[in-house]
């Protein structure tokens, strides 16, 4: 069995670090995981992705061609990843500032509201937990137990009070993500 | 001791991996994709834990200049840096060479010339294996192609460098340097006291005891006749590196019809492009070298014997082909495959190069 | 008292320093780094330190330096000396590390590697020798040529607009919170010998100390560079030279 994941939004919507705590938490499953990140100047209010491969098996290449997942965050990122999206799989967006929404009809598209839900619920910076949650639903790829001890291991001690808000961020998101 | 898996990028596995191997000194200067590795080291603090030193020099010039000053004393000392902050440090690498000094220098390559990209390039193999630097020397130069590589390759370049007494690169790029997987840490190992330095390096100038002659280290000599001996004896001991520390892997290459040769972040992607090009029923194998010198030219002229072609696969222009069709000596047909600009190739981009030359 | 007798070992009253050996040294006659070397071997003698210090060589004229102070010593790239001492002394805090540079060496191509060795306050001595020329090169231009001075690559003398102004770069190096002794000294008559001698040993205490960064300048002269007889070269130094760079103590705490 092996995931093959992108994420990608904006720097500061908390791309690289929602890839992180899904890489911990297949950590925490013993499965094989590479996280491979964009970097550089870009991570500052332009695009960032993270690419995030969970396996049962060795992993090759951290570059690749198409994805089983696609989690888009932003405009630019729907552009360059829609199509790169394998036959049969899946995109997950966000509409906040979405103008062009997704067309293909080969994989399968859902949408999570997570940018009004997260201001809603009045936690902002769980934003990303709230996608993720609605990812998992979809793809239950890692146990709620194993994200939450990844999440804890990629914490640090210091914001370990935050576990909580997260976890309610991430049942939020399971809630709340619907296909188109 | 159980093993413990942690997940990590490859420029933080260096640093730990540092630590973990009794390194004394670590002394560098930051730029991107590489600066995680003194960021790790200064977060780790180990110069209350092992003592190691770590200095952030105010310049790559005095960074390498400062490992020559460590190596000299025997000490087992780093630096690290990305393609332009190398260019820099050609200069201290020469005279360490010269002076037959012990070091690892790591360099996280991004895409050049000039400031270039901070993305991944595979542009600086050959001044890391032709020379660099001037004058007629050689750099050791591993090439890791997984963060687990990246730790693992730390105690075999300071061993090879103080095996030799030359200094020795780990070559990765940022595709390596940045990406987090799986890693298990080697365990720590006490640092070098004084006075096994003075045993295991008895030319290091840690003070003169009386009755000794001064040791000097140097790589001035201005009588030509005693400068060609040394670099006679340079040359003498690079062939014994070439004789006895050649490494690589192979992956499906006994049955293979063609090759692709490819060198770290390359030969990750191009073990995918293998497992697609398998599944096709393309017979074809991954050869990786990891010493990029001394490289394995005489593994690869055995399979120029077998095989229908080679594909080379480089995040540059065409550099490691040319030690390739050296190797083969004209036998198969070498061909190209490679993205510049700080452009990493997908998997799907090399099996298309693979199958143009079918 | 015959011959025989005033070789006598009770009547000695004046030896070559103990450290330093036979080699024919290659600097020229009148120059001043014979003697400054003399008073290097000498405090290492006499503070004990023989065993336990490490000195860095420049390139320049001192580049041999190493073949003439029997201690452990590393040659460095042009003007990478302090960066060398840097690692000695922090991988080997108890040593005693100490660099040997010239004009060029410190303050045209090591500038950078001088000042921040100083700015981080290294526990090192940086022995400065400025004859305001690059003696081993033959005689071209130094950051510290004076005005109007002649040299192989200003041959119509240092003109500012084409070449900048001297640089003083002890007064710089004394305003860097890192260092704790910088002084000025010639050593061209015997006062000035024993007064040099004495700050030299201040700045090895320093190191020793743990102070900081202590930089002991030796006002020099360069009979070839600057084609005179070792009489009128000091005299020049003292008449030119002193009045650039004055005598004495720019810091001392």
């Amino acid at each position: 069995m092996k995931q093959e994941i992108i994420i990608a939004g904006f720097g500061g919507q908390g791309v690289l670090s929602m890839g992180k705590i899904l890489a911990y938490s297949g950590l925490m499953e013993d499965k094989e995981v590479c996280w491979f990140p964009s970097y550089g100047p870009e991570q500052r209010g332009g695009t960032a992705n993270v690419t995030v491969i969970l396996s049962d098996e060795k992993i090759s290449s951290p570059v690749l061609n198409e994805y089983d997942i696609a989690i888009i965050l932003n405009q630019p990122s729907l552009d360059k990843f829609e199509k790169a999206v394998k036959k049969g799989g899946i995109l997950i967006f966000d509409d906040y500032g979405i103008i062009h929404a997704p067309t293909r009809k080969d994989i399968r598209i859902f949408k999570i509201d997570a940018m009004n839900t997260a201001v809603s619920e009045g936690y902002e910076k769980a934003f990303n937990m709230i996608v993720l949650g609605g990812m998992l639903k979809l793809s239950p790829i890692v146990s709620l137990e194993s994200v939450m001890r990844g999440l804890k291991k990629s914490l640090p001690e210091r914001h370990h009070k935050l576990l909580p808000i997260n976890e309610k961020a991430i049942l939020k998101g399971m809630e709340i993500i619907q296909e188109t | 001791m159980v093993e413990e898996v942690k997940l990590m990028k490859g420029n933080e596995a260096i640093a730990h991996a540092a630590i973990r191997y009794g390194a004394d000194g670590y002394f560098g200067y930051p730029i991107t994709p590489q600066s995680e590795i003194m960021e790790t080291l200064m977060e780790e603090a180990p110069w209350e834990t092992t003592g190691m030193v770590v200095l952030q020099a105010e310049s790559e010039v005095a960074a390498i200049n400062m490992v020559y000053g460590g190596a000299a004393c025997g000490k087992r000392v780093m630096t690290s840096s990305s393609s332009p902050g190398i260019s820099l440090k050609q200069e201290g690498i020469s005279y360490m060479a010269g002076a037959e000094l012990p070091a690892l220098i790591v360099n996280v390559m991004r895409g050049g010339p000039g400031l270039g990209t901070i993305q991944p390039s595979q542009a600086d193999y050959f001044q890391t294996v032709k020379g660099g630097g001037h004058g007629d020397y050689r750099l050791i130069t591993l090439a890791p192609a997984s963060v687990q590589e990246m730790a693992d390759h730390v105690a075999l370049g300071f061993d090879l460098a103080f095996k030799y007494n030359n200094p020795a690169m780990i070559l990765a790029d940022g595709v390596i340097g940045q990406m987090m997987e799986k890693v298990i840490l080697p365990d720590f190992r006490p640092r070098k006291t004084e006075a096994e330095i003075r045993a295991e390096q008895p030319w290091a100038t840690l003070g003169k005891p009386k009755g000794r002659k001064p040791n000097i280290i140097t790589s001035l000599e201005l009588d030509s006749h005693i400068m060609e001996r040394n670099n006679l004896r340079f040359q003498e001991k690079y062939r014994k590196i070439e004789a006895n520390e050649v490494l690589y892997e192979e992956l499906l290459c006994a049955d293979a019809d063609y090759l692709i040769v490819a060198f770290g972040s390359a030969a990750r992607i191009c073990q995918k492009t293998v497992e697609l090009a398998r599944a096709e029923g393309i017979k074809v194998g991954l050869f990786r070298p990891i010493t990029l010198w001394p490289f394995p030219s005489v593994a690869l002229k055995k399979y120029a014997e077998k095989i229908k072609g080679i594909l080379t696969v480089e995040l540059n222009a065409g550099q490691m082909v040319e030690d390739i069709k050296l190797s083969v000596e004209c036998k198969v047909p070498v061909h190209f495959f490679g993205r510049l600009g700080g452009i990493v190739p997908t998997p799907d981009e090399a099996l298309k190069a693979l199958k143009a030359m079918l | 008292m015959n011959r025989m007798e005033m070789i006598k070992p009770e009547n000695l009253v004046y030896t070559k320093p103990r450290l330093m050996n036979d080699n024919p040294m290659h600097y020229c006659p009148g120059c001043s780094h014979g003697v400054i070397h003399k008073l290097v071997a000498e405090v290492i003698d006499e503070m004990g330190l023989e065993e336990q210090t490490i000195g860095i060589a420049p390139v320049g004229c001192a580049v041999f330096a190493y073949n003439y102070i029997d201690i452990d010593w590393q040659e460095a790239a042009h003007g990478r000396a302090p960066a060398l001492a840097t690692a000695v002394k922090r991988l080997n805090p108890d040593k005693m590390v100490f660099t040997y540079q010239g004009d060029g060496d410190l303050a045209a191509i090591g500038t950078a590697e001088t000042i921040h060795a100083c700015n981080r306050g290294e526990n090192i001595v940086i022995i400065f020798v400025n004859n305001a020329i690059y003696g081993m090169t033959g005689g071209q231009m130094a950051p510290t040529t004076l005005l109007n001075m002649k040299t192989a690559t200003c041959p119509f003398g240092r003109n500012e607009q084409l070449n900048g102004y001297p640089l003083k770069i002890a007064d710089l190096l004394a305003q860097l919170d890192g260092t704790c002794l910088v002084t000025r000294q010639t050593v061209h008559s015997a006062p000035a010998i024993k007064k040099a001698k004495r700050m030299l040993r201040r700045a090895f205490e320093n190191s020793m100390a743990k102070k900081g960064t202590s930089v002991v300048e030796f006002v020099s002269t360069c009979v070839s560079g600057w084609k005179m007889t070792p009489e009128q070269a000091n005299e020049w130094m003292m008449e030119n030279m002193c009045e650039k760079y004055p005598l004495g103590e720019l810091k001392d705490i």
